[in-house]
């Protein structure tokens, strides 16, 4: 029930071990799409379920807000209880304000002369240096992962993609979502489309019904896929790709995994 | 949007030897009296949609003009549908179109071909769409499918379930 990539996006942010518990990350605006100026405020969290607050916050030092200028906005009044973060935002240019997480690093594991499991921790260097001579098993995976929600104050503006990870590249804009409607987002690889990539849509509310009601989808050869949202609500997406294209020859694996909040009205 | 809408002639009563005048529209908008324990006036658009669903006139937009620091804009959003097909590419107020929002009741607004805000219309399809959303309330978005230019002076009529009451349209020729 829990994908692959949930497992890796939860690991870059908690520098578990490989192999640790699979949690969902998540961003929840208050609002997606606004008339005026106004506040909107943001939880953050880790957790089994979307959207509860069930195991603990998630961190936002690696938050960043873009406005649709492409300035950065600092959050306000942000802080980090036991079981979310929280943080504020007022978008006061009309357009896509785009929120971000995106975490990026290595985390391995050896099995030393006498066959114990041994983590390695730090940067590519670092870990590079901890690894014995004798080492045995050596495993070095590099991880990129972007958790992301958007606000729209006004009309839809483009998003600003980064060109690095798996990205979501929107042709039906995400703040543009509706009931009844079919949407078509692509989906990047280091800005080049990525097809057969796994993704995964869970509405809100699965605390009151039985069934986690996942839509899976499947990226076609230009990237895209595309989806007709059965009813009005938050989304958690979650796409995930393993390849070997690392940026340090001490890493054999990477692992991109990429999670956004989708607001579909009725 | 599964409203019935009823369509009936109305006898022509132009006086013959008149000039012909521009057609235009008469839109008849009820806003039913609601038992809620909170009550605010809802916000209402009227447009013309085409038949591809681009917006062919915005007829008028009744929200929270007076509040201080343009507070009433806050709510435009909860127009959904009119706010995605054209509010969101607009800045209000809008002169001849936006207005103040209405108490419950019947409300009848006319509009001539060419004059503002109802441009001349290509021959074609529409709908007549008018969408309602309430503070702490719901929201209704009744159509009204119409040919233009009318061939004669012709009523329809929709029924709103909730938010809104009765929908008249009257097409002149």
């Amino acid at each position: 029930m829990f994908s692959a990539t949930r497992i890796a996006a939860a690991l870059a942010l908690s520098c578990a071990a490989i192999g640790a518990q699979a949690h969902s990350v998540w961003m929840k605006p208050s609002s997606t799409v606004l008339s005026k100026a106004d506040w909107v405020t943001v939880d953050a969290a880790v957790s089994n379920d979307m959207f509860f607050f069930n195991h603990r916050p998630l961190g936002l030092d690696k938050l960043v807000i873009t406005a649709p200028d492409g300035s950065t906005v600092e959050p306000k009044n942000a802080h980090k209880g036991e079981l979310r973060s929280v943080f504020d935002l007022k978008p006061e240019q009309a357009g896509t304000y785009q929120l971000a997480i995106v975490n990026s690093g290595v985390m391995g594991s050896y099995k030393d002369a006498a066959g114990q499991m041994k983590r390695l921790r730090g940067s590519a260097e670092e870990i590079a240096k901890q690894i014995p001579a004798d080492a045995k098993d050596v495993r070095v995976a590099e991880s990129i992962s972007r958790i992301e929600t958007f606000v729209t104050m006004g009309k839809p503006s483009p998003l600003r993609l980064s060109g690095k990870g798996l990205e979501l590249v929107p042709v039906t804009h995400p703040n543009d979502l509706v009931v009844g409607e079919e949407a078509t987002f692509a989906f990047h690889v280091d800005g080049k489309p990525a097809a057969d990539v796994e993704v995964v849509l869970v509405p809100d509310g699965k605390r009151y019904r039985d069934a986690v009601n996942e839509i899976k989808l499947k990226t076609d050869a230009q990237g895209h896929i595309k989806v007709k949202f059965p009813t009005a609500g938050m989304y958690w997406l979650d796409a995930d790709v393993n390849d070997d294209k690392t940026s340090n020859p001490i890493a054999k694996e990477r692992r991109l995994a990429y999670v956004a909040t989708l607001e579909v009205l009725p | 949007m599964t409203s019935t809408v009823s369509r009936f002639t109305v006898a022509l009563t132009a006086v013959a030897g008149l000039p012909a005048v521009a057609g235009g529209l008469n839109v008849g908008v009820e806003l039913p009296r609601l038992e809620v324990a909170e009550y605010h006036r809802p916000y209402v658009a009227v447009w013309l949609e085409r038949a591809d669903g681009s917006v062919a006139a915005n007829l008028s937009v009744w929200y929270e003009v007076k509040k201080r620091d343009a507070e009433g804009a806050k709510w435009l959003k909860d127009m959904r549908q009119w706010w995605r097909r054209s509010g969101r590419e607009l800045s209000v107020p809008i002169d001849g179109v936006t207005q103040p929002t209405k108490p419950a009741g019947k409300h009848a607004l006319s509009f001539s071909e060419g004059s503002n805000p109802l441009p001349k219309l290509e021959p074609g399809q529409y709908k007549l769409q008018i969408e309602a959303a309430r503070e702490v309330g719901g929201r209704e978005l009744v159509s009204i499918p119409f040919d233009w230019p009318a061939k004669q002076a012709t009523s329809l009529t929709a029924q709103g379930k909730t938010e809104l009451g009765e929908i008249k349209l009257e097409l002149k020729p």
